[in-house]
């Protein structure tokens, strides 16, 4: 089932340039820069707290940056956020729904809600409920659909009236991996028909599914690249699997070795961050056996993107949430 | 309370099983944990996690099947479970109002510890948690990451030999997801058995010992690692500016059992990785569609769900 996004203009569809958001004496979005083409799934990755939801509520047209410009499908967002919000659909998890209704009524709702045309509306809800996967299921109530179903039907309710620009906050976290691949599948439909995606997440493995990433962090964009560049090296050096027995006082050496930079448990091995592994896995064994530690198992492993985002933010997010609405 | 017939295993459910109307949310589950493990409930929503840590913690009574945790019998004793384990609900009583010290001061005195106890426990559990210089902050002012972590503080003061975490990281940013699990292996030097819960699949990862749930079941339950080497087929990476190209194009592919599409290219699963990697080359080669690499990957605890869920149908 495809959706196609009404056509913006230009390739790119969203852009904003050196955005600033201050909340009295706090920068919550400190000089952020960026472009996403029609047709891209662009991923903001960050903890909470970071900027992620501010930069998104300044493309919807809800806050006015402090200063910077951003254009949404080539308006701009502080001069025209009624007619911005008409290029958008927003989607998340937790708050679409409204459980108590039926499956029909909520996509009623939201078709009002986004004034999608009358004459309109029932081939609008036809293609939504066949797009979720829910024809059959209109009078059910909400409350009672498993997760990924719930999900899709969200995601029908954003698009009803098609949306060049989709917002999606943390879309599916906690559903499990299957549902999570057919939601993705849709997304990725729905980019190939034009439509402009923004994810916003902390959790890595929804942000494998994104084009794009940009890795924002104290309200900066730290690094930005396709999941498998950013992946590709830890600018400080590899990372290591290293098995050993036991496991504690291996740690307890490793830490104060020359060679390792960094070194953690992880489940029954170790990671450890070195600055060269051919020279780490030639020296380690050798070095843990004349403390009367067995090695097992030395290899080189490819960083996940979590690993490079801890790397990239030195381990250091803001303290507190600092919210002032 | 009775009298402690503590048993070598820290955790042991025989058939546990919870129904609610029209659902069984927890469906004959049996695992032993050991003293010293770290075993993860890995599953996504609704898979029971929550269910089958109120009834390990003895504040659900199970329908059917039993549990011992601690050497304590939850069903017979759910009195003596509360007062040698610690469990943190998803929701963990803090109270917003106080500072991380008083929260402290307040659950060193629901377990009876005397001051000098407390300041010992509380001193290291703080250091060890990054959170030293906090004590005087209250708690409503902590981010997502330290109010978990001084939650994690407070149902370790009264130093139990069993703690429970019901979904502890959700919604916990990466970096303060790593110091908490660093805290946990940590305290593995003392001992303790911890029961976690998690929706992330690549949380599993981190543990000693995983049952992996769905539906109120144990599909598989082992080490990460010998988990992994149940996989069927071998995962092979493609990356491409094409993803859904090739997704359309290999999909159906002879060999080919599971294709993902993800943000620079495919995931996919195959029967035999030496024999389909020429012939995936030369199929996509043969449509022109390009490709930067097609390359064997680790299966990941996610590509292993997927592949029981998938087999199960």
């Amino acid at each position: 089932m495809m959706i196609t996004g009404d056509q913006p203009a230009s390739a790119v569809s969203v852009e904003a340039r050196d955005l600033v958001k201050r909340f009295g004496e706090f920068t919550a979005v400190d000089g952020v820069s960026f472009s996403a083409a029609r047709g891209e799934i662009l991923g903001f990755l960050g903890p909470n707290g970071a900027g992620k939801s501010t930069i998104i509520r300044i493309l919807c047209g809800l806050l006015r940056p402090t200063s910077g410009k951003a254009t949404v499908a080539g308006f701009d967002v502080a001069a025209k956020p009624e007619i911005v919000r008409q290029h958008i659909g927003y989607m998340s998890q937790k708050f679409s729904l409204y459980n108590d209704l039926q499956v029909i009524e909520n996509l009623r709702f939201f078709a009002g809600l986004y004034s999608v045309p009358r004459n309109l509306v029932d081939s609008r809800i036809r293609a939504a409920l066949a797009m979720a996967g829910l024809a059959g299921h209109e009078r059910d109530l909400t409350r009672t659909l498993a997760g990924g179903w719930k999900q899709r039907l969200a995601l029908g309710c954003a698009v009803l009236h098609r949306p060049a620009i989709l917002f999606l906050d943390e879309p599916t976290s906690g559903v499990d991996p299957i549902s999570r691949r057919l939601f993705w599948d849709l997304i990725h439909d729905m980019a190939a028909s034009g439509v402009t995606v923004f994810v916003s997440t902390h959790y890595m493995d929804e942000a494998e599914y994104c084009n794009r990433l940009a890795l924002i962090n104290r309200g900066r964009i730290v690094a930005s690249g396709a999941p498998t560049e950013l992946k590709r090296h830890l600018s400080k050096g590899a990372l290591l699997l290293a098995k050993c027995e036991p496991l504690g006082p291996a740690l307890e050496l490793l830490r104060y070795h020359p060679d390792v930079l960094e070194a953690a448990v992880f489940g029954n091995a170790l990671h450890l961050t070195v600055r060269d592994a051919g020279a780490a896995i030639a020296a380690l064994p050798q070095f843990l056996a004349e403390h009367s530690i067995r090695c097992t198992g030395l290899r080189e492993i490819s960083p996940t993107l979590e690993d490079v985002f801890v790397e990239l933010t030195g381990g250091r997010v803001r303290d507190a949430e600092v919210r002032p609405e | 309370m009775a009298t402690a017939e503590p048993t070598a295993a820290a955790v042991q459910a025989y058939g546990l099983t919870k129904r609610f109307p029209g659902v069984t949310a927890v469906d004959q589950l049996s695992f032993t944990v050991q003293p010293g493990e770290i075993f993860g409930l890995v599953g996504p929503d609704g898979a029971g996690k929550t269910a089958t840590m109120r009834m390990l913690a003895g504040v659900m009574s199970p329908d059917a099947g039993s549990a011992t945790v601690a050497g304590f019998d939850v069903v017979r004793d759910p009195e003596a479970v509360k007062n040698h384990i610690s469990y943190m609900p998803q929701r963990f009583g803090l109270y917003e109002d106080l500072t991380v010290d008083e929260n402290i001061r307040f659950y060193a005195d629901l377990f009876g510890l005397n001051r000098r106890e407390r300041e010992r426990h509380a001193t290291r559990l703080l250091e060890a948690a990054g959170m030293a210089e906090f004590r005087g902050r209250l708690a409503g002012k902590l981010s997502g990451g330290m109010k978990q972590k001084l939650g994690l503080t407070c149902a370790l003061i009264h130093r139990p030999r069993v703690l429970l975490l019901d979904e502890p990281t959700t919604g916990v940013d990466p970096v303060s997801r790593r110091e908490f699990w660093q805290i946990l292996y940590s305290l593995l030097r003392e001992n303790v058995t911890i029961v976690i819960s998690t929706a992330y699949l690549d949380e599993a990862e981190r543990c000693s010992r995983l049952a992996l749930l769905f539906k109120g079941r144990i599909m598989l339950c082992d080490t990460p690692e010998k988990l992994k080497q149940r996989m069927p087929g071998k995962v092979l990476v493609v990356n491409s500016p094409k993803a859904r190209e090739i997704r359309d194009r290999l999909a159906n592919a002879a060999g080919v059992s599971s294709l993902v599409l993800v943000g620079d290219g495919v995931h996919l699963v195959v029967d035999d990785a030496e024999r389909r990697l020429p012939e995936l080359r030369r199929s996509l080669a043969t449509a022109s569609i390009p490709f930067d690499a097609i390359t064997p990957s680790e299966p990941t605890i996610e590509d292993l769900f997927v592949a029981y869920v998938q087999g199960q149908r």
